[in-house]
């Protein structure tokens, strides 16, 4: 039996799909990325299964128990929001203690679960600083200790990273990792930056316009995309259409290819062996250790990504290249 | 450099040997003149027709959108139009303003009329009113448990409400009711004078008092003060999502918000109701001894026998039912906030206006009831 059973999931505002024909199952101890655009319907799904919207049709069920219809405070499951959503008249210890005295547990058991849960993410020292004089990268550890400190049997992340800065996100991004590891919590994660989706995940399920369009390993969603919107949203592949695949490699295929921009390898512009496209750099970005070069082979406008490894081998504007595609790194897609 | 030519120069299109050719940076700032053009350009003959997107260097929604129009236009002329060469990222821009664009203007929606806007009105209306008797349900099992389980009324909140919606504001209705006394003693004291009972002005002033204007008064300056404080307090923590937090950590905010600020209501709104009787006699004595020379005494006395324990009886027993009234109109309203901080603010007049509204209404019935009931 799967630890969570999500089936049939449907939403909508008057005429407004926000999603339909949602269906997945989790094992426990998974932690899973829901990823897409803006507007796709990830954040309400994570909200429908906190219990906090409403759904129009399906079936949730967690350790074969039906929850579909329990209020959000006998679901048994945390949630962590981008906003925080600390009690801004608590200390950190009294944001973290408040579901636990609400239950009317002991003080002594209380003040012992908020040390272990100030201790898991952190934040000694910190106990008496109420949330205002804390960073954002603090503010959302103290988010996530009050939502573990209850035990919930599942945790959702809305976005919990997205209001932080790339060198906070990327040690929290570890930490929220760590955590989730240690105490084997089945983890529903909802972003749209695929950075954070592909080294977090053991599964990425991403949606598109209210459905989930693939879903599978981290490696698997990057490298086999199932259609055009998951390439686009992945990878800044290169999609062809017929036309282009035509002039730019010889086939003749109906739907589209994609093209990693990384697999694409540059030559020299002197270098004659068999098989190289001759190419234009019209136009080059540096990313940092990538570089982004916009090339037009045969008519055909390629984006490539090269690692920056020497000043000296940096593109110019105009310079002519050859270009390489290995035919496996090809692939036919959906549109 | 020719890749720079064609950064710098303005959006192109150019026909040559039947094929037609799109160059230059087709954005906002660089289509005007080309749009210009277009009406007048030299199409090539012949079905079909390939334009060459390859060496257009910038895209913008303007160039996508001047494009998507061009090729729908010859498409309606018949032709078979074909562009190739825009980059992916161009060509998914181009997509998506295909993708939005209609292809025909749609027609004014007709305005709704009035019989539509008394539908859309009372659906409304009804939707509020079924949304309003659930909360009032879910306040009142709420209330009930915590009735049967003591143990899980929260203490502390509660004597805060009281404080700040009982304590906090004594000085206020005080006055008021005072000035009230003052007013109604004024108004009576030229029509009592004419008739030579000046004594009764103790029967106009207590009774209106104790059985009306008090509990009357004291629940509308309460409903501006604290319902518009529950309802805006409770509509921010919605904003900040601090309540979906609290009820993903378990907690449900009927116990937490709701019953603390109900149960403090029902308890200050009788105690400054009776405080409010007192300040407004006072008033009414005041007034009574300088325009009629009616003495406090013979003030005093004559309110023993004008005023029964019942009428005193029925003004402050109205008071716990427009406490309930209140906390449960601010609580319900500022549960009702979506969205952003503007409307914590629409909700809380809308708080205040229906709190107000229903405190007369019940005051109405009550008037009505105890009027059957001879009271």
């Amino acid at each position: 039996m799967s630890f969570v059973e999500v089936s049939g999931f449907a939403k909508s505002y008057g005429g407004n799909t926000v999603f339909e024909d949602i269906n997945f199952v989790l094992a426990r101890g998974e932690f899973v990325t829901l990823l897409g655009p803006s507007g796709c319907g990830k954040s309400t799904l994570l909200r429908c299964l906190a219990g906090l919207v409403s759904l129009d049709a399906g079936q949730f069920r967690v350790e074969g128990e039906d929850i579909t219809y329990a209020v959000p405070q006998k679901r048994g499951i945390g949630m962590v929001f981008q906003s925080y959503a600390l009690f801004p008249n608590m200390t950190v210890s009294q944001n973290i203690a408040f579901g636990l005295k609400m239950q009317k547990l002991a003080a002594k058991v209380v003040a012992s679960k908020v040390a272990e849960a100030i201790e898991l993410v952190e934040l000694g020292g910190k106990e008496r600083a109420y949330p205002a004089a804390l960073s954002g990268g603090q503010r959302q550890r103290v988010a996530l200790a009050r939502s573990l400190v209850v035990e919930p049997r599942i945790l959702l992340l809305d976005e919990p990273l997205s209001a932080l800065d790339a060198r906070i996100r990327r040690s929290l991004r570890q930490q929220i990792l760590d955590i989730q590891r240690r105490l084997d919590l089945t983890t529903i994660f909802v972003t749209h930056d695929q950075e954070e989706a592909l080294t977090l995940s053991d599964r990425i399920f991403v949606m598109d316009r209210g459905r989930i369009v693939q879903q599978g390993s981290a490696e698997t969603v990057y490298t086999r995309p199932a259609n055009e919107a998951v390439a686009r949203f992945m990878g800044n592949y290169n999609l062809l259409g017929p036309q282009e695949s035509r002039l730019l490699l010889g086939l003749d295929i109906d739907g589209h290819l994609a093209i990693r921009p990384e697999v694409i390898r540059l030559f020299a512009a002197d270098d004659v062996t068999p098989g190289l496209i001759p190419a234009t750099v019209m136009h080059s970005q540096l990313l940092g250790n990538v570089v982004r070069y916009q090339v037009e082979a045969k008519g055909v406008a390629l984006q490539i990504d090269c690692l920056n490894r020497r000043a000296a081998d940096l593109l110019s504007d105009g310079n002519r290249v050859m270009l390489h595609i290995a035919p496996e790194d090809l692939q036919e897609i959906a549109p | 450099m020719a890749a720079e030519k064609i950064v710098q120069s303005m959006a192109e299109i150019d026909a040559a040997d039947g094929a037609v050719r799109c160059s230059g940076a087709w954005t906002v700032r660089g289509i005007a003149r080309l749009e210009q053009r277009l009406p007048a350009f030299p199409w090539p003959a012949g079905n079909d027709l390939v334009i060459d997107c390859s060496a257009i260097s910038s895209f913008d929604t303007s160039g996508a959108w001047v494009l998507h129009r061009t090729v729908r236009l010859l498409e309606r002329q018949g032709r078979n139009v074909q562009t190739r060469g825009l980059r992916p990222e161009f060509g998914a821009l181009l997509q998506l303003v295909a993708a939005r664009a209609t292809t025909s203007r749609p027609a004014a929606a007709a305005a709704p009329g009035v019989l539509a806007g008394i539908g859309h009105w009372a659906w409304h209306g009804m939707h509020g009113l079924f949304d309003m008797l659930a909360f009032v349900g879910e306040s009142a099992v709420a209330l009930l448990r915590s009735v049967l389980q003591p143990h899980r009324i929260r203490w502390r909140p509660i004597l805060r409400n009281l404080q700040t919606a009982g304590f906090e504001a004594l000085p206020i209705t005080g006055l008021l009711s005072f000035l009230m006394g003052i007013v109604i003693a004024y108004q009576g004291a030229d029509q009592l004078q004419r008739f030579g009972a000046n004594i009764f002005i103790a029967d106009l002033v207590g009774l209106s008092m104790l059985r009306e204007l008090a509990p009357l008064l004291t629940a509308i300056i309460v409903a501006g003060r604290s319902g518009s404080a529950y309802a805006a307090q409770i509509g921010t923590m919605k904003v900040t999502e601090e309540i979906d937090a609290l009820r993903t950590i378990g907690i449900g905010t009927q116990e937490l918000l709701v019953l603390p600020k109900m149960i403090a209501l029902i308890i200050a709104l009788p105690l400054l109701t009776v405080y409010c009787d007192v300040t407004g006699l006072l008033g009414g004595m005041l007034m009574a001894r300088s325009k009629l020379d009616v003495s406090f005494d013979v003030f005093i006395n004559r309110l023993g026998d004008a005023i029964s324990l019942s009428s005193f009886l029925t003004g402050v027993a109205k008071a716990p039912v427009f406490a309930a009234i209140i906390a449960l109109v601010g609580c319900f309203q500022g549960l009702q906030v979506s969205g952003s901080a503007d409307s914590v603010g629409r909700q809380t007049t809308v708080s205040v206006v229906q709190s107000i509204f229903l405190v007369i209404v019940a005051d109405a019935l009550f008037s009505v009831v105890f009027n059957w009931l001879k009271i």
